[in-house]
């Protein structure tokens, strides 16, 4: 009746899991008991949970990625914790659940933190820089959404039923086959990741047709700002990577549930092919993440430099040569499987090349910024931030893309201080600054300038002295995931990496409590106009937040850097444009697709991870019925009157005059 | 959706017409593309995702061929008989299912229930002989779990075999969609992208014939 599924699957020996359980248990009924409570039901239910408009679910995708961050960060402070008290000693982690908080804290921080992260900044700002109102599909969006919280929710039932993949984050047979990981563990991994990564795909087909069908009017591909560059490139990628994923982890499930043997050590299986299968998708998704991240920068920093970005079509060129290259380097991650000096020769210099893109974009910026005018708030810092710790380790990178270095450094902490120095570096970091620059305009405040800065310094200082002495330990042949360890040497460096994450700690409460002051501090942070930061692409032309159709009229786009032209012109003259005229606008309308289509997923993946048949079945025919019904239905949008269209726009237009108006006085 | 402005000026108002209908045709930079080019040009990104799976599944399959463990290799097992005829019918399945396109454009309903009818009974037929196919194999000890040649090839068949048989189910929905709507330009959108997929079912029919049966009993 309920397949592998028992009492036995609660780990009631392992107090650790079931205490964080019960915490993220209650607070999830906690904040589902207030919501009812207080009568919010219907109106997150309304705005939220059904809603189609891409805002919204840009800020439900940073409200998950902010979640899941914090989940991922209470591991990787058990694991730093671990390691300094497991000195000739066991610590406080047992090895079978010291395995688990690895593998989850990778897991969970490229799949349900990260990529919801950047997937969230895209969702808000792609639209809104393109000049128009949604997405090419937005209810399949809110489907994408769903789906990725789908993921994340397996992910943590897993915490209190049965257990959790101890295989890394990436399972490599033969170690995650059903032979030498019999557990449910792998399984939540393979269903969580499955179900998020069909989300993500969506996601993927969605942005690439937005950005290539449906821009404003005049807005020819030379025009569009660099973060939707950015965007376009990482959803290409998605769409050319994730179905690699797909097939991957489907063929180790193959061989998990049926006995197959695509990876197995008998039967003729080939291990290696994993590696390689794996790594076709997991270095382009590397680029996934920190291309809008390199947007987010394209953005902030010309804004902070009152100038516009230097070198634009360089850019733009070495966003698409990344793109590209980034599907010639996977072999870098196993030179050590003996494909020989010319196969490794001809992967490393493709992986040494590929900094080439980088590099020109690291000497755009720093053009941008040579004789700007600059300010120094919170976004800025972030990006400052970014480019001097990104080149550090890019150039570790460029180390490692050697393969006699590699052999070396294979697996080492070298290893682990390289990609945290390039993921937090330049995804965490643009992600920080992408949000504290665009929170004004999803939320219509500011975010408190001190507490921002206060997590900067600290989140910075705490990176480095977490780190630097990890890269240390790592060339004095300190493999990675040790759950204890002998060697004398190790340990100061040890030390002073879980000293560095006290650091890091500080930093991320002071980062809650920013939010915290800025919510209570909302009415002195307001933003009337929608442009508190002076900006230049079109984001920055409606009201903040912007209404549901974003604009009462597609802008008419004349040059890059679309708005500050418009600005400059009113400026000038010294009067807005003339008031447009306005016309109804049809939206498409709300709808619980997504929301009912990722709850019978989720009763899917949970049934399949227990192998409860029957209710896998339920699952899939709840979400084939789901998508019927949407498709019978008949009126998929709602219209705006032109009245109510140029009430919001004539409000917005006037704090806008105010503001020139105040403008013009000064100078 | 374009915002032409108009000055009253005649000239100036041809022009931004004619630019219009140089541009408006979902290149971008006149506007916003139509529905119909949207959903059609993103079922297109979604299908070269499938392919991209797909391409995966013939990877693995060409790096496995060999791997038959002492195990029957393809030369033994497949019966390029029923694998032709299975193959007309998809390929015949595609016509009719173009036969149904015509009968949209037409908005005849009696030939669209027809064409569609002949398109299910194909594809049904198709996916039948498969697993017969299938069972004959695994009757006779060559199941997946054999060798590593056969686990990837019940995959990448079975995984062009289970796309065929969603296709059926897809069929049905639309059809019960005709029936209950009309021929609504919101259908019409979704036949599209159905007979996209249905044409795309082909082409990778025609890849795991040649690759899969034709090379498996020559080699």
């Amino acid at each position: 009746m309920l397949g592998k599924l028992s009492w036995n699957a609660i780990p009631f020996d392992q107090p650790i899991p079931l205490i964080a359980a019960a915490i993220v248990g209650l607070a999830l009924v906690g904040v589902l008991v207030w919501i009812v409570a207080a009568g919010h039901l219907p109106y997150v239910w309304r705005e939220w949970v059904t809603s189609v408009d891409h805002k919204r679910i840009g800020v439900m995708y940073c409200l998950l990625a902010l979640v899941m961050l914090f989940r991922g960060g209470i591991d990787a402070v058990m694991m730093r914790s671990q390691q300094a008290l497991a000195f000739h000693a066991e610590g406080y982690l047992p090895p079978e659940h010291y395995n688990q908080v690895f593998s989850a804290h990778g897991t969970i921080m490229i799949f349900f933190a990260a990529m919801p992260f950047v997937i969230g900044l895209m969702n808000i700002v792609v639209p809104l820089q393109l000049g128009i109102r949604d997405v090419a599909f937005p209810t399949l969006n809110s489907v994408s959404f769903w789906l990725t919280a789908t993921g994340a929710a397996l992910v943590n039932i897993s915490l209190v039923l049965g257990e959790f993949a101890r295989t890394g984050w990436l399972p490599f047979p033969p170690l995650s086959g059903i032979q030498y990981s019999p557990g449910v563990g792998v399984d939540y991994y393979l269903w969580a990741v499955q179900i998020s990564g069909v989300g993500t795909l969506l996601t993927g087909i969605n942005f690439t047709t937005t950005i290539l069908k449906m821009r404003a009017p005049g807005m020819n591909y030379l025009r569009m700002p660099v973060f939707c560059w950015t965007a376009l490139a990482t959803n290409l990628l998605i769409v050319a990577a994730f179905p690699v994923l797909t097939a991957t982890l489907a063929m180790l499930t193959l061989d998990r549930y049926l006995g197959f043997h695509f990876f197995t050590n008998e039967a003729g299986g080939n291990v290696m092919m994993f590696m390689n299968l794996i790594w076709a998708w997991g270095h382009p998704e590397v680029y996934i993440l920190v291309l809008p991240a390199f947007g987010v920068f394209s953005s902030v920093i010309p804004a902070f430099s009152c100038k516009p970005l230097f070198g634009y079509r360089s850019m733009v060129i070495a966003t698409m040569f990344i793109c590209i290259v980034s599907f010639m380097v996977w072999l870098h991650h196993f030179f050590t499987m003996g494909a020989g000096p010319s196969v490794n020769a001809a992967f490393g210099i493709a992986t040494s090349i590929i900094a080439v893109g980088t590099g020109v974009k690291i000497y755009n910026w720093l053009f941008t910024l040579y004789g700007g005018r600059l300010r120094f708030d919170v976004p800025m810092l972030w990006s400052l931030g970014f480019i001097i710790t990104f080149m550090i380790g890019g150039m570790t990178g460029v180390l490692l893309a050697v393969p006699p270095v590699d052999f070396l450094l294979h697996n080492s902490m070298f290893l682990v201080a390289h990609f945290h120095n390039v993921i937090i570096g330049g995804v965490l970091f643009g992600a920080f600054a992408g949000l504290t620059f665009w929170f004004p305009k999803a939320f219509g405040f500011r975010l408190h300038e001190g507490w921002g800065k206060a997590a900067f310094w600290f989140t910075l200082a705490g990176f480095y002295v977490t780190f630097m002495p990890l890269y240390v330990a790592g060339l004095e042949g300190m493999t990675r995931r040790l759950q204890h360890y002998d060697v004398a040497a190790w340990r100061p460096w040890v030390l002073i990496a879980g000293l560095g994450m006290a650091v890091t700690v500080v930093g991320g409460i002071c980062f809650v409590v920013q939010f915290v002051v800025s919510i209570r501090r909302r009415e002195q942070l307001r933003d009337t106009t929608g442009d508190p930061w002076d900006g230049r692409t079109l984001e920055w032309s409606t009201s903040s937040p912007p209404p549901a159709f974003n604009f009462a009229v597609l802008p008419k786009v004349e040059g890059e850097d679309a708005y500050w032209i418009m600005k400059q012109r009113a400026r000038d003259s010294g009067q807005l444009r003339a008031e447009p005229r306005y016309h109804e606008i049809e939206m498409p309308r709300n709808s619980p697709t997504g929301f009912v289509c990722a709850f019978f997923a989720t009763v899917m993946g949970f049934a399949l991870i227990w192998h409860i048949w029957w209710m896998v079945i339920l699952g899939i025919l709840g979400a084939w019925a789901t998508f019927v019904v949407f498709a019978w239905r008949d009126v998929p949008e709602y219209v705006i009157p032109a009245e109510e269209v140029a009430r919001i726009d004539r409000a917005n237009r006037s704090h806008r005059r105010e503001a020139l108006a105040a403008e013009g006085a000064a100078t | 959706m374009s915002a032409v402005e108009f000055t009253g000026d005649p000239a100036a108002e041809r022009e931004a017409a004619a630019s219009k209908e140089r541009h408006a045709r979902g290149h971008g930079d006149g506007g916003p593309a139509s529905k119909r080019i949207v959903v059609g040009y993103g079922f297109w990104i979604f299908l070269l995702s499938d392919i991209v799976m797909f391409s995966c599944f013939f990877a693995s399959y060409a790096v496995l061929r060999d791997a038959t463990a002492g195990g029957p290799s393809g030369k033994e097992l497949f019966d390029l008989r029923s694998v032709a005829i299975e193959t007309a019918c998809l390929l015949v399945s595609s016509f009719t299912c173009g036969m149904a396109s015509l009968a949209v454009i037409e908005r005849h309903a009696g030939k669209f229930y027809g064409a569609m009818s002949v398109t299910f009974v194909l594809g049904a037929a198709f996916v039948f002989i498969e697993l017969r196919e299938f069972a004959t194999m695994i009757a006779s000890g060559a199941a997946p779990t054999r060798s590593a040649f056969l686990s990837a090839f019940f995959t990448l068949v079975g995984c062009h075999g289970a796309h065929v048989s969603a296709g059926l189910l897809w069929l049905l929905t639309m059809m019960a969609q005709i029936f209950a709507k009309g021929f609504r330009e919101d259908i019409l959108r979704r036949f599209l992208c159905f007979s996209l997929f249905w044409h795309a079912l082909d082409i990778i029919w025609v890849a795991i014939f040649t690759v899969v049966y034709l090379m498996g009993v020559t080699v």
